[in-house]
């Protein structure tokens, strides 16, 4: 057993309404430069619809993520030789049209025209060229609340092992958002696939990050990663990717997208998981079997044993009553109700689903609709969503967690109705789905109220622990275009900026943490 | 003659110490700008055929070079490869690998000059590079039938004097002399090619230099942890 912390979310589908508000404050803050302005390290997609950059599901089309061949795990879009051979041109690239050509407008003509009958116009302009765009054919979000004709959304891969023209008919139309980002996986196809060696998995909380120092912009993280959520600069051409908000994740803010969701969606928090058990859970023989395996490798943060070992990992106190008080851990392990994206492209990614409820409101009012014991709250069957997409998108397709999840959820809400409307606690849809009247409350709590210090338990990283020369870092926190994460110093520098032999002591002090016990006993 | 002399005699020292040293620093100091420049997101379309061909063929004729005039005489020789084997096998791998060469060197350029969107994000360096390196093997491949003229007449003399050429340059005795009697495109070629190492660090040519052949044995996934070891 090696015990490592991740920083992990979890998005709650069910409240999410599709503002964009986390895209907006994520690109104001890391990507509104040259060269990223078509790059959203955070976006919401409508569904079904095939997403941003297109089709990014199909990875048969891709060739994102990782495979099984011969009983053994190996990169879709095939290992190291292969992609040595294809580093010439990669054959898996996307071009910038299928994210989308960035544009702005030509704003100065709107004073500069001369006098004219017709009001002048902006036309769009080609970020890339320059030149005035003819027409804006595909955006960021082109497919925003189901724009577009259905035959086009429907090339979504969630549709894949379904009738879905049924739900071409108007009266069968579901919609959901998909927020999205780098999903900070265990098992991280990008890091794998980079010949340099440039992108790296933090051992301290799991944040998967860019060197941009040791980038070469071989470009094959970008196809590598099956959810499309590393970009490629195409005016530095490095690779960039979200980087977690780490200088804030860091001194314990959440990330710009979770602080400023306004539907109170994303839960930000650590979870501690077993680093032995990574390359077995990635490797299942059946892809329906790697969300319960993900969920496996996490261990229980309130075990003696765990905790034993954690401390002897490494893992400080705060980070392990972090841990033992973390959303994520409530929400996808203790109540289940939480699921990892696409789990089928053996990644473990680290940001999980609360999916979305989604009742037929006009059948309710008919009273058409199969529902629970209170006669108001539909069934999870009867819901507006199909089970088997959500199930696509959240379990590589078995229904019976996502049905299982669902129903929580619903008898959480009739439990709730009961007390607030009725005005007396009915305990029978909780019992039907073996759920304790605390559990029904604390999921209320995180899950209706959603407050700020229930959503977001962030422990500060412990700097002066690991290094034996904080100082080194002075001057490095944030995105800098430099090692931000390594101490900056080049051993074989031609031009040596400074004389390690006299900043540094030569005999080491012991690290802080080997003497540091958790009940400060032994300081 | 001072111009032989200060061609073939002082510009290759002038071109390998920048070529290193510029490299050095730029490594060092530039890390950031140390990559390929690849525009294959902004455009697509023909780059498997034209980067694959310019690419292979390039790497390959490098390493023909590399064979016939760095590597010694005598070693051939002691392998039981007479002069003129040696010589038609380097005109026929030169002509094969110069020609994708040519081809997809040709299609890069053009893209990189014609195609709007490569053009209008291509520094100076990104223009100048890509032609002088197609130039360098234009020239290289005119040579080529002055070659097999020799080669015809049974005669590897000027094959050796630019081998000799060579190296009395690596081994700091240059012999400017020696490429009196070679043919004049012969000469043109070597300074085109001198020149790339020349401006060798002040292009992306230097992603060459980190080649990530250590990818090939490496572990899939990297942790880095920020606690110091040293």
């Amino acid at each position: 057993m090696k015990i490592r912390a991740q920083f992990a979310m979890v998005f709650n589908l069910d409240k999410c309404i599709g503002c964009h508000t986390c895209s907006v404050t994520c690109k104001n803050v890391w990507t509104n430069r040259k060269g990223v302005e078509y790059a959203w390290f955070n976006n919401v997609e409508s569904k079904p619809g095939i997403g941003y950059p297109k089709e990014w599901e199909n990875q048969e089309k891709w060739k994102g993520g990782w495979e099984k061949v011969n009983g053994k795990l190996e990169l879709k879009a095939g290992g190291r030789v292969k992609k040595i051979v294809q580093i010439f041109a990669n054959p898996n690239l996307p071009q910038i049209d299928d994210y989308y050509e960035p544009f702005t407008y030509d704003y100065a003509r709107l004073q500069n025209a001369p006098l004219s009958e017709a009001a002048p116009t902006a036309r769009p302009v080609s970020q890339i060229t320059g030149e005035r765009m003819e027409k804006v054919t595909w955006g960021p979000n082109w497919e925003d609340d189901l724009a577009g004709e259905f035959a086009s959304r429907a090339r979504d891969k969630n549709f894949s092992n379904m009738e879905k023209e049924m739900y071409k008919q108007f009266e069968n139309t579901f919609h959901m958002y998909l927020p999205r980002i780098c999903n900070h996986c265990i098992n991280p196809a990008c890091v794998a696939s980079c010949p340099s060696g440039a992108l790296y998995k933090r051992e301290e909380d799991g944040i998967v990050l860019a060197d941009q120092d040791r980038c070469r912009g071989w470009r094959m993280c970008i196809s590598g990663c099956p959810y499309k959520k590393v970009f490629f600069n195409w005016e530095s051409s490095k690779a960039e990717k979200c980087v977690g908000c780490y200088p804030r994740v860091e001194n314990g803010l959440p990330t710009v997208c979770s602080e400023t969701c306004v539907g109170r969606i994303r839960y930000n928090g650590i979870i501690l998981y077993d680093a032995d058990k990574i390359s077995a859970a990635a490797s299942a023989d059946d892809v329906q079997d790697l969300y319960q395996d993900h969920l496996d490798i996490f261990v229980d943060p309130f075990d003696p044993a765990v905790i034993a070992q954690a401390k002897k990992d490494g893992i400080t106190d705060d980070w392990i009553l972090a841990a033992q008080k973390s959303p994520i851990y409530k929400m996808a392990v203790q109540w289940k109700i939480a699921f990892p994206l696409h789990p089928e492209y053996r990644t473990l990614p680290m940001i999980w689903y609360v999916p979305p409820l989604s009742p037929v409101q006009s059948q309710i009012d008919q009273k058409t609709l199969p529902t629970e014991s209170d006669g108001v709250i539909p069934k999870a069957s009867a819901m507006r969503l199909p089970v088997q997409y959500l199930a696509n998108m959240l379990t590589a397709g078995k229904e019976q967690p996502i049905v299982d999840a669902l129903n929580r959820m619903i008898a959480m809400r009739s439990y709730q109705r009961s007390v607030h409307v009725e005005g007396k606690a009915d305990l029978r849809p909780l019992e039907a789905v073996g759920m304790s009247e605390d559990m029904a409350k604390e999921m209320y709590r995180y899950l209706a109220i959603a407050n700020y210090e229930d959503r977001f338990v962030i422990p500060t990283s412990k700097e002066e622990m690991r290094l034996e020369d904080y100082h080194g870092f002075q001057g490095q926190a944030g995105f800098s275009f430099g090692s931000a994460s390594s101490v900056g110093i080049s051993p074989n520098s031609l031009f040596p900026e400074r004389r390690l032999e006299s900043m540094e002591p030569r005999k080491l002090a012991p690290h802080a943490d080997d003497l540091h016990d958790i009940t400060g006993e032994r300081y | 003659m001072y111009l032989t002399k200060l061609i073939f005699g002082i510009y290759p020292y002038i071109a390998l110490t920048v070529f290193v040293i510029g490299s050095w620093i730029r490594f060092d100091n530039e890390q950031y700008t140390w990559k390929t420049d690849s525009s294959q997101l902004l455009s697509k379309s023909g780059m498997m055929i034209a980067s694959n061909l310019f690419h292979v063929g390039i790497i390959m004729i490098f390493f023909g070079h590399f064979a016939g005039l760095v590597l010694p005489h005598a070693l051939w020789l002691g392998l039981g490869i007479s002069d003129l084997a040696h010589q038609w096998v380097a005109i026929i791998a030169g002509l094969i690998f110069g020609v994708m060469c040519l081809i997809g060197g040709s299609m890069l350029w053009y893209r990189r000059m014609y195609n709007p969107r490569v053009r209008i994000n291509s520094r100076r360096s990104d223009v100048f590079i890509i032609t002088w390196l197609m130039l360098t093997l234009i020239l290289g491949l005119i040579t080529v039938p002055f070659s097999i003229g020799h080669a015809n007449k049974g005669d590897p003399a000027v094959m050796l004097a630019l081998a000799e050429w060579v190296k009395s340059i690596l081994l700091f005795s240059p012999r400017p002399e020696l490429m009196d009697q070679v043919d004049p495109i012969f000469r043109a070629h070597i300074f085109f090619g001198m020149t790339v190492f020349l401006v060798f660090p002040f292009t992306r040519l230097v992603h060459i230099l980190t080649a990530p052949f250590n990818y090939l044995g490496r572990a899939y996934q990297i942790v880095r942890t920020k606690r110091r070891t040293a």
